[in-house]
Parts: structure tokens; sequence; C-alpha cells
């Protein structure tokens, strides 16, 4: 790396810029590539929303982010540090050692499409498990910590001995982005939080996530809510076929979309919306 | 090794029919004798424990209970050594002749055994029939033993199969407890053989082989008729 | 005949710590198994494949007495070469071994189905939050794998129980043997002591399968706290 090219220079300067930077990201399943070179930079207090039609790749480049989904090709950068990875099995990228994994996934919280609460714990322990275990963090402050987030998310302490099973779907959503937010995150990723619930409960939880968005968190959020997307995000990324096809403020992409298939997109989503 | 192979081949197979059957002729026998007559007897057994009145139930459960609460090998103890030991029965004409001969308390002692693990995955399956399809049945005016022998035996004996072919296996198992008993099974034959050559890895070894490959058929023929008469089941 | 009856009693306790301790190294063999068969590694899943098809395709009586006379031939072959007098194998151990190692087969099925049954939410979800592999399955697989093996385990312990009744073949000191001695050394009118003690040992039996049935029962409904679906 004898010298710097004014592209590197650039390149390093978006790096320092950003919170979270990912680069060309290329995934396949044997034969097929779904994510066909996809690259995305968000600023700190950045809300970005992911749309796309199902097998457009959007949560499988999410979750190539916290490397639950082992890239093919790319790069991760964290508020400025590389990730670096290793080719590992059948060509795949991987973390170089367990330790950067884990501190990746310490910084980087994510809140799943079902949830993923555990279910033999209650809702207290699902949500200091991950700071006691992984964080090292003492057990009463990760208990005051966890009341405090519970709090936020709307629940009261009543909920805190119940299982998971014992909650209605909006209320465990609740309690995961209360668990991923006692690990004092950095970045946010959310793979379809409102996908999995019933209508009626898809509005406590978008609340809970604009309330997060104004409090000014790095948050990456893969959704089918059109108007949600509009409202709280600050960018809007399309991703058609494993490529970004468009990207901008919601007001530009939602409102005035250039692509073929951006435009059908939105017509044949309209009819969710409501008005 | 070879000479235990030698001298001992016919015996593991099939020993001298007619008269002196051993081997794993014997415990081909043993297996399907008890088992045909035990699930004979479970079928009706099963049925009236599945819907019969309480002063039927109660005893078919109590028997249940009993010899599946209980090691084989006692029960067999008991119906070979105890009962032929009773007085009574040795001095009765027909029932001492009957206990005195080896086979006959064996297969009894397996037929019983078998009897009851089948009553109690039979009476399951009847009273797993999908209670939408006996209403049906009852709606179209099918009552008592119609609606048994055409709707609902034939649905459960379909569920029950994978469980009763798992019972079949563990029955082929069981009948190396013959042995014991003196009846020249496949287990009896390899104990003379070590009895004889002191070798214990080809003698028991070899009866190991033979009761793998049984096991494999039956495997392999339970599977078949799964594929024939579980095809209508949705693929989970 | 108290004596004797003290005898058969005696003879449960060992039938008991025959039992457990088989149980106990049956799971720790089924865990090795089922890992075995759910490792990515070609070698390993053969591997495991092969014991689970093989043990369980062949009587454990059979397994038993091949066991038995094989390590026996082979250990007698040792003290004459050291020119030592001739070790018997110890029953008990003989019987924990080979129990053991033919229900661990067993196990392995009751395991890898259980291990299935978990949700891969749950794991991904760990794996997400940057839990260790040991601590995935330690905090979140096992327990979790546990509430659905509950039923294979209460079902192959009462297996093993009864199989217990087999080792007094090889001369273990249990409730059968302690039956048999009983009968060899009494005689009644009319035979009827053949039949007592033999029933008396069925029902030593019978009550001990009669209270694993309670205690797995209670397990059961324990583990299946915080499951149970809100009424809506």
């Amino acid at each position: 790396m004898a010298e710097a090219s004014a592209h590197d220079i650039t390149s390093i300067q978006v790096r320092v810029m950003n919170k979270l930077a990912v680069e060309n990201i290329h995934k396949r399943y044997g034969e097929t590539e779904v994510l066909k070179g996809v690259s995305l930079a968000a600023r700190p207090g950045d809300v970005i929303s992911i749309l796309g039609s199902s097998g457009s790749g959007k949560s499988t480049f999410l979750r190539c982010i916290n490397l639950l989904e082992q890239p093919n090709q790319g790069a991760i950068w964290l508020d400025d540090q590389e990730i670096k990875l290793r080719p590992g099995k059948h060509g795949m990228l991987r973390a170089e050692n367990q330790k950067a994994l884990q501190q990746l996934r310490t910084k980087v919280s994510m809140v799943f499409q079902s949830f993923n609460l555990w279910s033999h714990l209650n809702v207290l322990q699902n949500i200091i498990e991950a700071p006691v275990h992984v964080k090292k963090v003492p057990k009463p402050e990760a208990i005051t910590k966890a009341r405090a987030n519970l709090a936020k998310v709307g629940l009261n302490t009543d909920v805190e001995k119940k299982y998971p099973a014992q909650l209605s779907g909006g209320q465990q959503q609740r309690v995961a982005i209360a668990r991923a937010l006692t690990m004092d995150p950095e970045v946010m990723l959310f793979d379809e939080p409102t996908s999995a619930l019933d209508p009626e409960l898809v509005g406590e939880v978008l609340k809970v996530i604009q309330a997060l968005a104004t409090e000014g968190r790095t948050m990456i959020i893969v959704t089918h809510e059109m108007n949600f997307a509009r409202h709280v995000s600050n960018r809007v990324v399309f991703l058609s076929e494993g490529k970004i096809e468009e990207e901008g403020p919601p007001d530009e992409v939602l409102g005035r979309p250039k692509s073929e298939r951006l435009v059908q997109f939105l017509s044949g989503n309209r009819w969710h919306k409501d008005t | 090794m070879i000479d235990l192979i030698k001298q001992y081949w016919q015996p593991y197979l099939w020993g001298s029919p007619p008269n002196h059957i051993s081997g794993l002729a014997m415990t081909l026998w043993l297996t399907v004798a008890s088992c045909v007559m035990g699930f004979a007897f479970a079928l009706p057994l099963s049925v009236a424990r599945a819907a019969g009145p309480s002063w039927l139930r109660w005893p078919i459960w109590v028997f249940t209970f009993v010899f599946r609460g209980t090691p084989l090998y006692i029960q067999l103890l008991i119906i070979y050594s105890a009962i032929y030991g009773l007085d009574f029965v040795r001095n009765t004409p027909g029932l001492g002749a009957f206990f005195k001969d080896a086979l006959n308390c064996t297969i009894l002692a397996f037929t019983v055994n078998t009897c009851a693990y089948t009553t109690e995955l039979l009476t399951g399956a009847v009273k797993a029939t999908p209670r939408g399809e006996v209403e049906a049945a009852r709606s179209l005016g099918l009552a008592g033993a119609s609606l048994y022998l055409r709707i609902i035996l034939p649905s459960a004996l379909r569920r029950a199969l994978p469980a009763y072919s798992n019972e079949v296996i563990l029955m082929l198992h069981a009948t190396s407890l013959a042995a014991t008993a003196t009846v020249p099974d496949l287990l009896k034959v390899a104990r003379d053989a070590y009895a004889d050559y002191y070798l214990p890895f080809p003698a028991f070894g070899i009866a190991a082989i033979l009761y793998a490959c049984l096991s494999m058929t039956f495997i392999w023929l339970f599977r078949k008729a799964e594929q024939k008469w579980l095809r209508h089941l949705p693929t989970t | 005949m108290s004596g004797y009856l003290r005898q058969l009693l005696a003879g449960i306790v060992v039938t008991i710590e025959l039992a457990s301790l088989s149980l106990l190294i049956a799971f720790v063999l089924g865990l090795l198994g089922a890992a075995a068969k759910l490792s990515p590694n070609r070698w390993l899943a053969m591997a495991g494949s092969a014991y689970t098809t093989v043990i369980r395709a062949v009587p454990d009586l059979v397994l038993m007495l091949l066991m038995y006379y094989s390590v026996q031939n082979l250990v007698n072959a040792l003290t004459d070469l050291l020119g030592q007098p001739q070790i018997d194998i110890d029953p008990f151990i003989a019987g924990v071994s080979v129990l053991g190692f033919i229900y661990g087969a067993y196990f392995t099925e009751t395991i890898r189905g259980a291990v299935k049954a978990v949700p891969r939410g749950q794991l991904e979800a760990a794996a997400a939050f940057g839990l260790t592999r040991w601590q995935t399955f330690s905090r979140i697989l096992f327990p979790q794998m546990m509430r659905f093996a509950l039923p294979g385990i209460s079902n192959n312990w009462q297996v093993i129980l009864k199989a217990t009744a087999l080792v007094s073949i090889i001369n273990l000191h249990e409730v059968i043997y302690a039956a048999q001695a009983a009968i060899k050394g009494s005689s009644w009118p009319g035979g009827l002591h053949v039949l007592f003690y033999l029933s008396v040992a069925g029902l030593l039996y019978l009550a001990l399968t009669t209270v694993s049935n309670f205690v797995f029962g209670y397990l059961e409904k324990r583990y299946a706290a915080g499951f149970e679906r809100m009424a809506r």
C-alpha cells in the first residue's frame, strides 16, 4: 500500500464520518447470487429503511452486517475500525477470530422478525442474558438497565417474571427491543420487526421504534411499512434483485420514484397502506 | 473359529428340520408366532379398552399395566418355572403336558407380553381417530361393529403402523430370552458354540450378525408397508 | 423367610443403582452420539450412524453376553500371561458398561430428535447477541432440548430398568438372583414358593416402574412451565 490514491483518501474520509460502513457485499447460495455488490454507509443518528420485494436480498444483507450470514465478498467498518474478515469454508468470509466476532455483535444489536426470545427464560432473564454473560456487566447493574429499557418500550415491571409464551406478539417484540437496547449498541438492526405481528399490534411496536429514532440512535430497518419508512427514516434504500436500485431521502424515493421496478413495487404496496 | 463355523453353521441357521429346528429359523418362528397371536388378541382387547364398559376397561388396563411394568424375563420365569412348579399344574394331565414343554411356555410368555404392549398401542391409535371422521360416519348411519370394522379400525391400524413396527423389532430382540429357557433359538446355539470352543467373538458375533440381518429385513418390510399404507397422510 | 425377603429388598437397591448409573452413562454417550450425527464432519456423522444402527439391530442380551465373555476372556488371557490368579469381572461393572453402551445408542436418537426440535431462531438470537458456542449450548440449547427429550428419557429409563433383570444372568445379586436363591432354599407345599418369590420380584419391579412413571410425569409438567399459552 505504497501510495494512497485520491479515491483511497476519500474512502477513508467517508469511513471516518460513518458509524457503520458496509462495502460491496456479495452473497451466493450455491449457483444463485443473492447479493450482487451492495454497499451502505450510515452516519451517527441515521435511520435507514431498506425496502424491497421478497427475494430482493434485504434480510440477507442485514444479516451480513452482523455476520449471521457469511458474505462471499465485502468489507465492514464499525466506527472507523475495520472488522477484519478472512475466507473460511467454501470461500465465505468470516470474522478473523471469535473475539472479534463477539465484539462486533455486542456493538451491533438485532431485533428479529419472529422475536426469538429465549422461551425457557422469563422476560428479565432474556434481557440480561447477553449483557451479563457476554459483556460481563454485573448482574445488579444489568437488571437496573433492563428495567429502565422495559419502561422505555412501554412495559411495566409486571411482565418481568412472565415467560415469552405468556405475552402477546407485540409485547414479545417490545421485550426483544428492550433486549437489544440493554446491550448499549452502537447500531441497531431491525429485520422486518412487524411482519409477524397481528395488524392491531403493529402500531405499538412502531411507536417504540420511532421513539428510539428520535433519540438519535443509528438504526437500519428492513420493513414493509411504507408510511413508517416515510415518516421515521431519514434515508430509504430500495433493493431489487440483489442490487440497490434507488437510494435517498424518503420523500424523494417514495414520492418521486425513478426506476421502473420501484414504481411497480410502490403501486403493488399501495393498497396495504392506510391513507 | 473355522471349526466353530463348520460345526455350527447349520444349527445357527435352521438346525435339523422338521423335528429339531434351531437358530435363526427358531427365532423367526418365535417372533412371528407370538406377534401374530398377540396381535390377534390385542385387536378385540384394544377395542374393548377404548370403547367398552368400565367393567371391561379396567381389567384390561390392569393387564397391560402389569405386563408392561415388569420385565419379560420375570414373566418368562413365572410361566416356565413357577407355574410348572405348582403341584396342581403338574398333576393335571392337559396343563402338565402343556407347561412341561419349554417351547410352549416361551411362546405363551412372549405372546402375552406382546399382546399387552400391542393392546396399549392400538388403544392409543383408536382413541386418536380424528373426531370428525367418526362423526361423519355416525351421521351416515354407521354404528357398532360396522363402524369399527369399516372406519375406525382401518384408520387406527394405519396410524399404529410405525409404533407397531417398533414393537415387532423389540419382540424379535426379546426372543433371545428363549435361550434361558433351553429353547434352541439363535442365542442358545451361540451359547452352545461358546461352551464348546470358548471363542466368544465368533460364537456371539455370528448370532449378532444374524439378528442384525433379521432386524434390517423387518425394518425394510415395514418401511415398504408404511409407504403403501401411510401414503394418504400429509408429509411433515 | 424374612431373610430371603430382605435379600430381595437389597436386590432392589442394586437394581436402582445399576439402572441409574447406566442411565447416566447412556445419556452422556447419547450427547456425544447426537453431536457426532449432527456434526458437519462426514466421518463423525457416519460413525454416529453406525453406532446407532448396529447397536439397535442386536438384542441387548446377545450384546451383554458377547461383551462380558469377551472381556472376561481377555482378562483371563492377561492374568495367565502375567502369571496372576484369575480375576473375575464384577457383574455390576459389566452390567453398567454394557447397558450404558447399548442404551447410549437409543439416547443418541432421543437427543438428536430433541435438538432438532429446538427452533433455529433461539440459537440465531444467541449468536446475534454474542454468546459463545459453549454458552449457546449450555444456556440456550441444552435447557430447551431437555424439555423435548424428557418423554424419550422417561421411556428409555423404563426400558433400562427392566433390562437390569437380564444382568442376573451373569450373576449380579439383584432382585431376580435373590428370588432364585430363595426358591432354591425353600420348599413350600404345592410348590407355591416358586410362584411366591417370583411374584414378589415382579411386584418389586412393578413398584419401581410405577414410581418412575409418577416422577417423570411430575418432571414433564414442571419443565413445561412457562410454555402454557396465554388464554386469549
